[in-house]
């Protein structure tokens, strides 16, 4: 077998040392009542060849650009990643290495981690960011519960314009605790209502997402302050982080805990994951930080060198009195959004942003100039709602037998939103592409 | 003196990326603009983001030279107990990365998705046929998340039965994740010791488990590196008073094809993709930890589930009883991919023989070194064995000490100072994919060491010596944490 170097003679020279007769005999201290395995039902073992052959076939078997132009974000996108990334990806160095629990071993994660923690923090303008969760919505649950332990409060709200997807998350983790989820509404220009929140002083945390699931930007500022008003810890979540390249970072707008989906930053989408979990938050609540921290500091002879640090908060060290059970995060994917990061640079990241917001206007217009509806007014970043004539689901079929995905039906999510779909355009979609939607939709 | 692994080597120094911008540099080729600017209003913009600007050369040396501080399963043996760093295989990589997965949307209307679907079926029936479990699910993203996923799970089965426990039992030997999964779900956990021969007797369990216990998770085979050979009956215990068994399933790779984990007695079980089924450890992440249950409780797993009717696969909400969902989308889709691929390379005597071997090559290491090194359990191990520095104290070195002279020897050090319950443990996993040539340098070295211990123990003291990074100082890091710069 390719992946075991064991010849027999090793195989029996080990034997004997160990004094087992057989590899059988191995596994005697397991009681027979234990062993009775007679042979998996598993397919026959394949070549390389031939599982390269029905790897082929089954990825044949999806939707995918070129192909297909997908006009869906929703919290997946399609951005482009620059062949110097993916090829420093792959570096075994960083892709077969461990948690880097041996720091003098692990510098090159550790620092590029630091690296990452301090990029992640600058883009969402807080002072501190974790290494890695899994995903936005891991993120966001683990967010309310810090909120929690902070404010010793037991009831947190939500925005209905949240990802509805991440929403569940934050449903699954709540529910087999005492504190509760209240979610509050959206108003007609397609921002969050907090009216509802106006007087109450028992919330731990109000969490906004902006750009909302709607694509519109939230009015941050003055959100911070009604929420503040209710001794409530602000939280803002994200699903597009290439968003930050031009809109002001939640941090710098009084967020208390920022978090999101960093899968932008250069992470295929992988029908939805490895993703990335970004969160971080005001020095203050530091030690109320869920998951691994990587700081600096210096060797015995004085040198800057980086480790895991604050493992105090950790499961390995408080075990059930840990702040979060995460162990295995998402370095690797953390590692491609600073790579991807440094790629563009601040300068970069700016225009790239900016073509992303111009994109989505050019189709924006488009549709509304072939005379469909933009049912909320509030600007945007590089998804929005339009909402089709009745009987969309034909035209929607229609175009998906086409090869153009558009968007994503929103009645799945809000039941009041029927004929309307959640579009979103990104630098990858050109001119052409967009023209053709248009047509499309409305012929 | 023979030749080591570790010999010394030109390290470039390389400082932190926003240390080498320059304003105006990019490394990044910005698409076409076909389409007019449209500002945004100034209230809702910033400045432009602090991130250093660089080229494309600088990028690729940055991150080339911080690899070489790396060390990982493609640079040497790296023997961490319980993690399971076995080699990657690069074919792996391969599938993960075609555009027909690495491109696809989540959201795809099933049809446009039949290939990605189809691999999720066929990956959860052969870890249910692996396990010997009923029902899988994908979806949790790591271990510790496949951890919370059945605690969710028992939780949920308890509560439908119009009851609500309060406590779970955890023997002293878990992962450290084990209690603080369960503390998510509010229950407290119950302390368990093992016998004297580092198992769980039967006895203590009885003792213990009551009506208001939720069930018992334990690890099968043990952080020990033993296999729970009571198991059978402490789950006729823990069922006997309508508890379930949860095992945390992070040592499969020593009973693939060889302990059926339903028959003996387990309810759920949660597996790590990038421990057993070799996807790569990231340096932290991605992971994979799927799920896996009996029938009965196949109705609480996550949602979406993917279903196949009519020769079509489908995602369905269906399920009423479901805890939920636990990630955005369907889990770490990327990992499953290799996971996969792993699987159908090996077929069923692949996998079993990849058990074997992996149980051959820790018996090896423990039978060639335990004249050196005292062993907290002198007993057949499983896929790790478990050594102390009680032989070493004496000579005023420790567990640290050896680990760190280690990597001078060209090797990473196995797990320090786990489990618990060992005092100075040094726990080794060798894993499967590890010659026997390997091992008997990694065996000489040790032996060196322990030799060191007692000749030069300031050598020992002093280690590591060749590695870009002396002795860290983590108590400053912890006491004045500087966490970004």
């Amino acid at each position: 077998m390719r992946y075991t170097p064991h010849t027999p003679e090793d195989i029996t020279a080990m034997l004997e040392k160990v004094g087992a007769g057989s590899l059988g005999d191995l596994f005697s201290t397991i009681p027979e009542s234990c062993c009775c395995r007679l042979g998996l039902d598993l397919p026959e073992a394949m070549t390389e060849w031939e599982l390269n052959e029905h790897m082929d076939g089954l990825a044949g078997k999806t939707a995918v650009s070129p192909e297909y132009k997908v006009f869906m974000g929703a919290g997946s996108y399609e951005h482009l990643m620059p062949a110097s990334a993916s090829y420093l990806l792959s570096r075994s160095e960083f892709v077969t290495s461990y948690t880097p629990y041996q720091p003098e071993m692990s510098q090159g994660t550790l620092q590029a981690i630091y690296e990452y923690q301090t990029l992640a923090s600058r883009l969402m303008g807080v002072d501190v960011a974790t290494a890695s969760h899994y995903d936005g919505a891991t993120a966001l649950a683990e967010s309310l519960l810090m909120a929690v332990r902070v404010t010793r409060r037991k009831k947190v709200a939500v925005s209905a314009l949240t990802h509805p997807l991440q929403r569940q998350v934050v449903r699954t983790y709540f529910d087999p605790t005492d504190y509760e989820v209240i979610e509050l509404p959206y108003l007609e220009n397609g921002q969050t209502d907090l009216e509802g929140i106006r007087g109450r002083e028992d919330l731990a945390a109000v969490a906004l997402q902006s750009p909302n699931f709607f694509g519109c930007i939230e009015n941050v500022a003055a959100a911070g302050r009604t929420i503040h008003d209710t001794g409530a810890l602000f939280i803002v979540s994200f699903t597009e982080a290439v968003a930050y390249g031009l809109l002001k970072p939640p941090g710098s707008q009084d967020a208390d805990i920022v978090c999101g989906e960093g899968q932008s930053l250069g992470l295929s989408r992988s029908f939805g994951g490895p993703g990335l979990g970004m969160l971080g938050s005001r020095k203050k609540y530091m030690r109320n930080l869920p998951g691994r921290l990587i700081g600096k500091t210096t060797d015995m002879e004085g040198k800057n060198g980086f480790v895991l640090t604050l493992a105090t908060r950790e499961q390995h060290i408080r075990r059930e009195k840990a702040t979060s059970n995460i162990c295995t995060n998402n370095s690797l994917c953390a590692l491609t959004a600073a790579v991807y990061m440094a790629s563009l640079g601040g300068t970069g990241f700016r225009e790239l942003a900016q073509l992303n917001h111009d994109k989505a206007e050019y189709l924006k217009n488009g549709l509304s100039g072939a005379g469909l509806i933009l049912p909320f007014e509030t600007p945007t970043f590089n998804e929005f709602v339009v909402r089709l004539p009745e009987g969309s689901e034909k035209t929607y079929q229609r175009m998906m037998e086409r090869k153009i995905i558009a968007g994503l039906p929103l009645a799945p999510y809000y039941k009041e939103l029927t004929d309307h779909y959640l579009l979103c355009a990104t630098e990858v979609r050109t001119k052409e592409d967009m023209d053709e939607l248009v047509r499309e939709v409305t012929s | 003196m023979t030749e080591t692994l570790g010999s010394l080597g030109l390290v470039l120094n390389e400082p932190l990326l926003w240390e080498k911008g320059r304003k105006g540099r990019c490394g990044f080729s910005l698409p076409r603009r076909d389409v007019p600017v449209h500002e945004l209003d100034t209230d809702l913009t910033g400045s432009t983001p602090d991130i250093p600007d660089l080229s494309e050369v600088d990028v690729v040396r940055h991150y080339t030279r911080l690899s070489t501080w790396n060390f990982g399963v493609d640079t040497g043996m790296y023997p961490l107990g319980s993690c399971t760093m076995k080699y990657n295989p690069k074919t792996n990589e391969r599938q993960a990365g075609l555009p027909g997965f690495a491109k696809a949307h989540p959201l795809l209307p099933p049809a446009l998705a039949q290939g990605t679907l189809a691999l999720m079926y066929d990956l959860e029936r052969y870890l249910a046929e692996i396990t010997g479990m009923d029902a899988v699910s994908l979806q949790p993203a790591a271990g510790a998340h496949g951890e919370l996923a059945g605690m969710l799970v028992i939780f949920a089965y308890h509560k439908n039965k119009g009851s609500r426990r309060s406590k779970i039992i955890i023997p002293d030997t878990a992962h450290g994740t084990n209690p603080a999964s369960a503390a998510l779900c509010g229950y407290k956990p119950v302390p368990v010791s093992s016998n004297e021969q580092g198992i769980l007797s039967a006895a203590a369990i009885a003792a213990v488990m009551d009506e208001e216990t939720a069930g018992i998770m334990v690890t099968n085979p043990n952080t020990l590196g033993l296999f729970e050979e009571n198991i059978r009956e402490i789950a006729r215990i823990v069922h006997d008073k309508g508890g379930l068994v949860y095992c945390d399933g992070a040592n499969m790779n020593a009973v693939m094809g060889i302990v059926d984990m339903h028959e003996i007695g387990i309810d759920v079980l949660h597996l790590n993709l990038h421990k057993t089924f070799s996807t790569p450890h990231g340096g932290g992440g991605p992971g994979s930890g799927p799920v896996c249950v009996t029938r009965a409780l196949a109705p609480y797993l996550p949602v979406p589930r993917v279903v196949k009717t009519d020769g079509q696969y489908v995602l369905s909400e269906d399920f009423p009883e479901s805890i939920g969902k636990l990630h955005t989308f369907h889990g770490h889709f990327g990992v499953m991919v290799k996971a996969y691929s792993y699987i159908l390379a090996l077929g069923a005597a692949g996998l079993k023989e990849v058990s074997q071997l992996a149980v051959l090559n820790a018996n090896y290491v423990k039978a060639s070194l335990r004249d050196t090194f005292h062993l907290a359990y002198d007993r057949p191990c499983m896929h790790e064995c478990v050594f102390t520095d009680k032989h070493q104290v004496p000579h005023n070195v420790t567990t640290l000490d050896m680990a760190k002279r280690l990597m001078d020897y060209g090797f990473h050090p196995p797990t320090i100072y786990f489990p618990l319950v060992v005092s100075g443990a040094i726990m080794v996993e060798p894993t499967e994919t590890e010659s026997k040539e390997n091992i008997d340098q990694f065996i000489e070295a040790m032996k060196k060491i322990a030799a060191e211990a007692t000749e030069t123990p300031d050598r020992l003291h002093e280690a590591p010596q060749r590695c870009k990074v002396r002795r860290l100082d983590e108590t400053t890091a912890a006491r004045k944490p500087c966490l970004a710069g």
